[in-house]
């Protein structure tokens, strides 16, 4: 399991590892589906990996979190192996569902991390149902919800909101908006002001954050959490951006090459880079090191998922239920 | 057993209370079942017995509650959600299917959804289409979903009971026109997934669930003066179905008549025959039929409304169509 994360108690170190490695294994998936051995939909989470491990570096071990269909990073992040991860995207029986849920349905319930859900804005009130269990359990934890801009026009999210604010749940949503649901964008689908305002009338404070700024991310979680952790939801907005499709199968016509150059001059990943070289929190053999390491966990997890057997047909009944009818 | 007659809505609320006693993480969220008691008075008592931390009020935000209940179950804690009618849980449905019923499957196991969706289900009394439609068949079609529909109180309340102990999503289907009929409690063992013959016969079959049991009962009380021996199946889990008893009953009778309150086009009937058809075919005397509501919505007008719903005249006149005694 994931001793790469501890190998160091340096948060440089760390934050820099966990974002390099939900890079590289995005990029792994994204060739593995070229490959033909990840099927259907797959949305890869590149671009936005600073919204992630900026909030993660502030939960603490009784938090949980909650995301869509963009959940391979978030997965592995919250503690599930990235082995079972790729053996997960390649329907293997090895995989963290055992091959029955793909790469939009992940859980490590053991880790507190809700999955992995396929129907847009529904996570959100399920990860505010996870805050009423916080809550009614006295644990002291927080769900983090993350959503996009493009679920934050579902319906449901304010009905969560009003009762997250009404019941006062620990509940910090972290609206990822990286400018559009899929081709429509956020000026073509939501009116009045910014997302993060939208839970002003239900009472609920928020801030905008530079999503592509790790440590910005860090220091808004700190706010966040601490503040949902007193039983008020809170919302982050993170201006984000993703580098590739919406998911393997989109042609992506509608955002042009400008644009989405403009964005990746401002790679979350290598600016963390330089700046942590610039102001020597790590060292360029440091750097090196960790990319090496990072390189080897992908590579194994990719020939795991390879070797791994797929499913037995027998399988397909299980799980249906907790124990079998 | 005390003999006395106990309604059904005293029979669920027990349910609900001696769970809630029993297990601190029970707790029952809906529309107005707190301060109010509950729309059709099923949760009244509990908010006074409970208080505000575990049986709540909730804004009209079906979608929200349902999914929130369904987070709620996910990390740890035992939902019963009310539906005010089950009509108002189309607004939930996604979370009943997609979230609750697919999760452990989808997890491979690992995420696990105690929660029971609950509240009455199929016709009113005059409430027209929007508020009287039977839903069993939909939530039984899921597999993933366990789904539950009673006829008395006995089975009422231990089923709600198990239900609510249950690790697996239980849709639990109650019916308005139920609640205020009293039966006695007896000792009778009731599990999810057993059918049970309340009535023992030789000539016909009659499969039936929820408020239709009663109709079949009076139905076979009726057909008796005319020597024709009915047998009832009270069906009670819509899923898991009981096929074993449902075939041997037939097995004994040859005929089968499957009774339901909502319609035939892909129904639960027709589930019934289905199976009939398929493991005791040979067994048969005559073609399986069915009672169901009409091919239409539900209208206002009562002549209407009695014309587009099952009745026990046209269960006898269908069972002695069966039996060759028209
Ligand atoms: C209820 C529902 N409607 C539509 C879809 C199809 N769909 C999948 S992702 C998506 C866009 C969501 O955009 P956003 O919330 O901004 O997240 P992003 O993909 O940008 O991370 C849509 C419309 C769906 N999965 N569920
Ligand atoms: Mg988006």
């Amino acid at each position: 399991m994931p001793t790469l994360f501890v190998d160091k108690d340096n948060k440089y170190h760390k934050i820099y590892k966990q974002m390099l490695l939900a890079r590289k294994f995005e990029e792994a998936t994204v060739q593995l589906y070229r490959e033909g051995l990840i099927r259907g939909f797959c949305h890869p989470y590149i671009g936005q990996e600073a919204v992630l491990i900026g909030i993660n570096s502030k939960m603490q071990s009784q938090d949980s979190m909650i995301t869509g269909y963009r959940c391979h990073a978030h997965t592995i992040i919250a503690g599930c192996d990235p082995k079972s991860v790729m053996a997960e995207l390649t329907g293997r029986s090895t995989g963290c569902s055992k091959g029955k849920g793909g790469s939009m349905h992940m859980f490590s319930i053991k880790n507190r991390f809700y999955g992995g859900h396929g129907i847009v804005g529904a996570w959100t009130s399920l990860g505010t149902g996870i805050g009423f269990s916080h809550k009614y359990k006295e644990d002291n934890g927080v769900c983090v919800v993350f959503l996009g801009d493009g679920s934050s026009n579902q319906g449901q999210f304010f009905e969560s909101m009003n009762m997250a604010s009404l019941w006062n749940l620990p509940v910090l949503y972290i609206i990822e908006n990286n400018g559009y649901a899929i081709g429509t964008s956020v000026e073509r689908s939501a009116a009045g002001g910014p997302l993060h305002k939208r839970g002003e009338c239900f009472g609920i404070d928020s801030e905008e954050v530079d999503g592509m700024d790790v440590e910005k991310m860090s220091e808004a979680a700190d706010r966040g959490l601490s503040i949902a952790r007193s039983g008020k939801p809170y919302i982050i907005e993170a201006a984000t951006y993703r580098f590739r499709p919406h998911s393997m199968s989109d042609p992506d016509k509608h955002r042009s090459k400008e644009e989405i150059d403009k964005y990746k001059a401002l790679d979350p990943i290598s600016s963390y880079e330089q700046k942590c070289l610039k102001n020597k929190f790590m060292t360029e053999d440091e750097v090196k090191q960790i990319k090496k390491e990072v390189k080897e966990i992908v590579s194994e997890s990719v020939k795991f998922a390879k070797e791994s057997p797929f499913p037995e047909n027998h399988e397909m009944f299980e799980d249906l239920y907790t124990k079998s009818l | 057993m005390n003999s006395e007659k106990v309604p059904v809505r005293v029979a669920l609320r027990d349910a609900m209370a001696e769970c809630m006693r029993e297990d601190e993480t029970v707790f029952v969220m809906g529309e107005d079942v707190a301060h109010y008691g509950g729309s059709y008075k099923v949760t009244e008592g509990l908010h006074k017995e409970f208080g505000d931390k575990r049986v709540i009020d909730t804004p009209i935000s079906e979608m929200g509650f349902g999914g929130i209940g369904v987070g709620a179950a996910l990390s740890g804690l035992r939902p019963v959600v009310e539906f005010m009618t089950f009509n108002f849980a189309m607004q939930a449905i996604d979370h009943i299917i997609n979230s609750a019923a697919k999760s452990s499957y989808m997890s491979g196991g690992e995420a696990v959804c105690p929660i029971v969706f609950r509240g009455p289900n199929g016709m009113a009394a005059g409430t027209g289409a929007q508020h009287s439609q039977c839903f069993a068949s939909w939530y039984a079609h899921c597999p993933g979903l366990k789904v539950i529909s009673p006829y008395d109180s006995h089975s009422a309340k231990e089923l709600l009971k198990a239900s609510i102990k249950d690790p697996d999503p239980v849709v639990f289907l109650e019916q308005e026109l139920m609640y205020g009929e009293g039966f006695a409690l007896t000792n009778e063992k009731v599990e999810i997934g057993k059918a049970a013959v309340i009535r023992k016969g030789t000539d016909v079959t009659l499969v039936s669930f929820s408020r239709m049991v009663g109709f079949a009962l009076k139905a076979a009380e009726e057909c008796e003066k005319l020597g024709i021996s009915c047998e009832v199946v009270d069906l009670r889990t819509l899923r898991p179905i009981d096929e074993k008893t449902i075939i041997s009953s037939v097995k004994k009778t040859n005929r089968v008549l499957a009774i339901e309150e909502g319609w035939a086009y892909s129904g639960i009937a027709s589930e019934v025959i289905s199976i009939v058809n398929e493991k005791a075919w040979d067994s048969l005397d005559a073609e399986p039929l069915r009672v169901t509501a009409e091919n239409t919505l539900l209208p206002y007008a009562k002549n209407l409304e009695e014309l587009a719903v099952p009745t026990v005249e046209k269960i006898i006149n269908k069972i002695k169509y069966l039996t060759n005694k028209i």
